[in-house]
């Protein structure tokens, strides 16, 4: 009785000793700033970009207006993009690392991730230096005769896609790496010993059997790409408006932090909601 | 179970990047309640022989390297500097309460906007004599009449920078950035008062106006000019120009002179339709550790030399007319710099709107995302 009991209170001790750190960390650094954001959202900009702390709505009825829908719709169709062809081009490449032999492997692993040791606003101003008009690019293309005159790549769609692509694509490969890693290849010839060609044994083997390693690298793609501002702003000349680009316009240039607030539960909301309904597809697949 | 190890760690490397990535994100507003307590336990020093500090927050690349030292060995004292890149970055800095600076240099908008949130301390004229070397015009401003909050640090232009050998020929007009000569090779500053304020001026309105139709009007004219920009810069125009990015961009004169000095074919002009004139002041925020300290400075500052070698190195417009017989003839004698008084005529404030910013703030948020 005595026994049990000490037992008991010592896994206690070790369940709050173990779960405090996390809870102390998730509570004060995400919950309580995402609630202070929540609030926010309904209070009221004030003549001098204060915050006035008066109850309102408005902030989210002014998200009705269709300029912040097509604004929403082109955030999308970018993060949708660039998942995409991370997606296409992760895919090979994740393979091609998972079936090299060993340390060859580990050092391809490790060029993925190289990258991320130098830091995102450095690697995205060496973008501009290769895509300038009197760039790397140009000048390699005009030296070989290909082009006679400058392409204009800075400042297009082009240069923001592949900006974005180029950040993002270590997310997508690693947890494919993973997936395809773990996956039986016997399974394959298996496939194809009872008839199937490369491509259906692919299609009804393989992907199926690595699904989760996509779904994981998409979503990792697709959430800091429907918030990318740094890329758009940089490689697209601040063209076009992303809803990053909206939340940072409004905290700073417009200072009104509540419609700032709206604009970041909003898309808080959606991206939650379509992850959501991924995740319920994604499992029903799956069974 | 090895593999098993390896996506775990793949993930823990992952979301580590990720975290690297999101913290990559420059100029992200700070959240008002994490404004910095470490920074706020500045030293108080004076007591006990420890050094006295003076905290100052100013603009990148605006101030001559001697300015510094002097000052610190004059007085015995250690200067900490920090740098913003804009008013809007300094006001979300300072307004969740102030860090720790005791000299801030807003530009004349954000003075009025700090002085109607309470943000500023009012200065004490007597430990600050050389407010007399001021120039008359710059001794009592709009914004801030009587200088009861701020002192004029340096003032300019804004303008048209532009690569002559591209254009063929000088440039004096803002609607050269209407013309379909151009088309992918203009800049803008990234800045929606400043845009929106060189349209109402080519429509003949107030840059400062509240009327939501001529701000549509403004709007309209910005609209139909969209297709032939090259790209919103951040204030690195003069970047762009200098690389041949683009042929024309807008913007603030002495960005433009530092790159005058590398590149001969860049031009500066003040366009014949006007243009913005601004000052960046010194201000004391609430809340400051060393007051007193600030003041000696402020009236550091508008010592004839000190604020001329400031002046003669940064390449901007000094306010003090006393400092003025010291200033490179070469700068002195540079319209660019220094306009002559029918220019000046034609050069506006940016003042804060107040209520009407939603209105600037929605006609931009339209032109941005335009196709």
């Amino acid at each position: 009785m005595h026994e049990s009991l000490s037992r008991r209170r010592g896994h206690r001790a070790q369940f709050w000793f173990l779960f405090t750190p996390g809870a102390f960390w998730l509570g004060f650094f995400f919950l309580l700033p995402l609630l202070i954001v929540l609030v926010y959202s309904f209070f009221t900009r004030g003549p001098y970009g204060n915050v006035i702390y008066r109850w309102t709505a408005d902030n989210y009825a002014r998200l009705l207006n269709p300029i912040y829908f097509q604004i929403f719709w082109q955030s999308l169709w970018m993060a949708v993009t660039t998942t995409v062809i991370s997606l296409l081009v992760g895919y090979p490449l994740a393979y091609y690392i998972a079936r090299q032999r060993q340390p060859w492997r580990n050092v391809l692993l490790l060029l993925v991730i190289i990258p991320f040791w130098t830091n995102f606003l450095v690697r995205t101003y060496a973008i501009m230096v290769l895509f300038r008009t009197e760039g790397v690019v140009n000048a390699v293309l005009q030296g070989l005769g290909v082009i006679q005159e400058p392409l204009q790549i800075m400042y297009t769609p082009f240069a923001v896609t592949f900006g974005l692509v180029y950040g993002y694509l270590p997310f997508m490969v690693l947890p494919l790496y993973a997936s395809i890693e773990k996956f039986d290849f016997s399974l394959i010839e298996a496939a194809q010993d009872l008839g199937a060609n490369g491509w259906r044994s692919f299609l009804r083997v393989m992907l199926p059997l690595t699904l989760p390693g996509i779904v994981a690298g998409c979503i990792l793609v697709f959430i800091p790409a429907i918030g990318a501002f740094v890329t758009p702003d940089l490689l697209g000349g601040a063209k076009t408006m992303m809803i990053g680009n909206l939340t940072q316009q409004q905290f700073l240039k417009a200072r009104n932090w509540p419609f700032g607030s709206a604009v970041s539960i909003s898309l808080m909301v959606i991206v939650s909601i379509a992850a959501w309904i991924y995740f319920r597809y994604g499992e029903e697949e799956m069974l | 179970m090895k593999t098993h190890r390896l996506f775990v760690w793949l993930v823990l490397v992952t979301v580590l990047a990720l975290v690297v990535a999101a913290c990559a994100a420059p100029a992200a507003p700070q959240a008002p309640a994490s404004g910095g307590a470490e920074e706020a336990a500045a030293p108080e020093g004076g007591e006990s022989g420890e050094v006295l500090e003076l905290n100052i927050y100013n603009w990148s690349t605006y101030i001559a390297p001697e300015t510094i030292p002097r000052f610190e060995e004059r007085y015995g004292v250690k200067v900490n500097y920090d740098i913003f890149d804009s008013n809007e970055e300094l006001l979300a800095k300072l307004q969740g309460g102030n860090p720790g600076y005791d000299l801030i240099v807003p530009s004349d908008y954000m003075v009025e906007i700090m002085i109607n949130l309470g943000m500023l301390e009012e200065l004490d004229h007597e430990n600050i004599p050389n407010i007399a070397n001021l120039d008359p015009t710059f001794q009592n401003p709009r914004y801030d009449p009587g200088l009861k909050y701020c002192v004029p640090y340096q003032w300019g232009t804004m303008g048209i920078g532009y690569n002559i050998e591209a254009t063929g020929g000088e440039i004096d007009s803002w609607w050269s950035f209407w013309d379909e000569k151009y088309a992918g090779r203009i800049a803008w500053l990234d800045d929606p008062r400043a845009v929106m304020g060189v349209a109402l001026l080519l429509l003949g309105y107030d840059i400062n106006t509240t009327d939501p139709d001529q701000i549509n009007e403004a709007k309209e004219l910005l609209l139909e000019q969209k297709p032939l920009v090259a790209a919103f810069a951040p204030d690195t125009g003069q970047i762009l120009l200098d690389e041949g990015e683009v042929d024309l961009t807008m913007e603030w004169s002495g960005d433009i002179f530092q790159v005058m000095e590398e590149n001969p074919a860049i031009r500066y002009s003040i366009p014949k339709e006007g243009s913005i004139v601004w000052t960046d002041n010194m201000c004391i925020p609430k809340g400051a550790p060393h007051k007193e300290l600030a003041e000696k400075f402020i009236n550091y500052i508008l010592e004839p030399e000190v604020g001329a070698e400031l002046s003669n190195y940064i390449r901007y417009a000094t306010p003090n007319a006393a400092a003025l017989p010291l200033i490179n003839e070469e700068d002195r004698n540079n319209p660019g710099i220094y306009p002559p008084p029918e220019v000046m005529e034609r050069l506006q404030f940016v003042v804060d709107v107040g209520e009407a910013t939603v209105l600037y703030d929605d006609a931009w948020t339209e032109i941005k995302s335009a196709q």
